[in-house]
């Protein structure tokens, strides 16, 4: 448990925000193109890591938009939270 | 040899004070060198390195453990055991180790406390009850116990349930397996470990993996907190800790490893004598031998490896139970705590060889995999011993990821997540 500043709305408690999983994860250009191993590797294989992890997060109960935040998921500590399309700071 | 435990061995040493009960393992140090490394001292680890052991006579193998063996979710989880899931490939992994469950003291000569007393899956809506009597059927035509209950046969069942149709979520019905019911975690981490070693296999405590040393796409050993150990073989088993040793070999696995609560209350006289799990509202409640009532609660929608978890999921899950069962509104709860489990896209588990020679993997069990572990030790061990899969987890390999043959059970494994 530990409070999320949403960009639009402010300091909130994570109750409120969903989690959208691993951030940058960018949608093929061209599907078609893809083989097998491409597709397995955009939709279902993570990084997972322990450590500081870039993630998306959702508003869900507020003001319903996305996010992306830097958080160290061995102690749920967030480093930085930062708009979506924006790059993902150096930590 | 180790001595056996029974009645007589109880009483002998009870005239010692309990003072010189043998060692129930030893504590070596590590080898140079072992046949094979199983990575992760859970339930699942240890049943691992016992069949290997005692099926495939390798015996020169060790278990490494970063804390004390069953520290992890097999020593933090709600004991559910039952074999109740949809799919063919899922009904023949669950209901194997249903059937080692069936014999597993008197085949460690150690009580697991397996205990038979059923397990209900409650219907709270119209698509819960024609999921819950699909999976019955499903269940039936694979030979595993499986029976529907009206409302009226669940409140004979189990009295304490508030059948009341007024309820925000009332019952409509539920599923029973008989069959099903729960052990005693520890025990099972202990008599696996116990049997493990006393036919040779080292169990390491207090031994982390740092690294894994490969050779081109062949494994060549493990850099661990008590130095390097050659082997050509490694079984990882470490849960929540999957992805974190994949990396170390420049793998990625399709996991996300997420916090799962449990709680107990104080004990009380015997009220409930089944488990009773309800998916839709989110509450699953038994009562431990001494008398603690045991309450799964479900995951948290992040990533995290803090073994804590969120209290609004505990307060939501105790909602739930307080509708179902008033009777419990003033009783107090102890104990909380946290475990991190790996979940799985499909919510089924991984056992499979990997694209590096000697790698293997056990995990994805997510927040269901307790009831598994003597089936995954055992066929675990035969897929490292053969380097190939049992015809059992042929179907839970790790490409099904790549060629989209999932194994969906997010129906049958009963945690929101
Ligand atoms: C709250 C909760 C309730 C649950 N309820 C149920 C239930 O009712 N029924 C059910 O079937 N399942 C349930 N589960 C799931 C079940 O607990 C797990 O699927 C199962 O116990 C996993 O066993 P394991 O041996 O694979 O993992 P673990 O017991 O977690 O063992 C993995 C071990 O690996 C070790 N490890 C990790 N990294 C390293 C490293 N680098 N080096 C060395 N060792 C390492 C860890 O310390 C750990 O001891 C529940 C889980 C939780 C958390
Ligand atoms: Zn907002």
């Amino acid at each position: 448990m530990f409070l999320i500043s949403c960009p639009y709305c402010g300091e909130r408690d994570q109750s409120e925000f969903v989690s959208g999983g691993e951030a940058h994860i960018a949608r093929p250009k061209q599907p078609t193109e893809l083989n097998d191993d491409q597709w397995a590797e955009y939709l279902f294989m993570r990084k997972n890591i322990k450590g500081i992890q870039f993630e998306r997060w959702n508003h869900v109960h507020g003001c319903r938009k996305w996010f992306n935040v830097a958080r160290d998921t061995s102690n749920d500590k967030i480093e930085k939270i930062y708009k979506m399309g924006e790059q993902p700071p150096k930590i | 040899m180790k001595n056996k435990y029974s009645i007589f061995s109880l009483i002998k040493n009870a005239f010692s004070n309990h003072e010189n009960w043998q060692r129930a393992w030893r504590d070596p140090e590590p080898k140079k060198e072992y046949d094979a490394v199983i990575v992760g001292g859970g339930g699942h680890g240890l049943a691992t390195a016992y069949y290997l052991a005692k099926k495939h006579n390798l015996t020169n193998i060790a278990v490494v453990e970063k804390g004390w063996i069953g520290g992890g979710n097999t020593g933090r989880n709600t004991t559910i055991i039952r074999s109740n899931y949809l799919w063919d490939a899922s009904a023949g992994l669950y209901d194997h180790a249903l059937k080692i469950w069936e014999g597993l003291s008197q085949e460690l000569n150690y009580n697991v406390m397996f205990s038979q007393r059923g397990v209900m899956n409650l219907a709270h809506n119209l698509q819960d009850v024609r999921d819950l009597k699909r999976r019955t059927h499903a269940n039936r035509l694979n030979g595993i116990d499986a029976v529907w209950l009206e409302t009226d046969e669940v409140k004979k069942f189990c009295p304490i349930i508030n059948t009341s149709q007024d309820i925000r979520y009332p019952v409509l019905g539920g599923t029973l397996q008989k069959r099903a019911g729960t052990a005693r975690h520890d025990a099972v981490a202990w008599g696996y470990a116990r049997g493990a070693d006393e036919m040779g296999v080292d169990i390491i405590q207090n031994c982390e993996v740092k690294g894994i040393k490969r050779n081109g796409d062949a494994v060549e050993g493990l850099e661990t907190t008590k130095g390097f150990i050659k082997t050509k073989k490694v079984g990882v088993v470490a849960a929540g800790h999957s992805s974190v040793i994949a990396n170390m070999a420049g793998l990625k696995l399709p996991l996300e490893s997420k916090p799962l609560q449990a709680l107990v209350s104080e004990p009380v006289k015997p009220i409930i004598d089944t488990v009773v799990m309800s998916n839709a509202v989110h509450a699953y409640v038994s009562q431990s031998d001494k008398g603690e009532l045991v309450i799964g609660a479900g995951t948290d929608s992040y990533v995290s490896y803090t073994q804590k978890g969120s209290f609004n999921i505990v307060e939501e899950t105790l909602k739930a139970i307080l509708e179902l069962y008033p009777i419990f509104s003033r009783m107090k709860m102890l104990r909380q705590w946290g475990g991190i489990v790996d979940i799985c896209p499909d919510a089924s588990p991984i056992i499979s060889k990997t694209s590096i020679k000697g790698l293997y993997f056990n995990c994805g069990w997510g927040t269901g995999g307790f009831k598994a572990t003597p089936g995954s030790g055992d066929l675990f061990a035969h897929t490292i011993a053969n380097d190939e899969p049992h015809k059992l987890n042929a179907a839970f390999n790790i490409n099904r990821f790549v060629s989209g043959d999932l194994v969906d059970e997010h129906g049958a494994a009963a945690v929101a997540h």
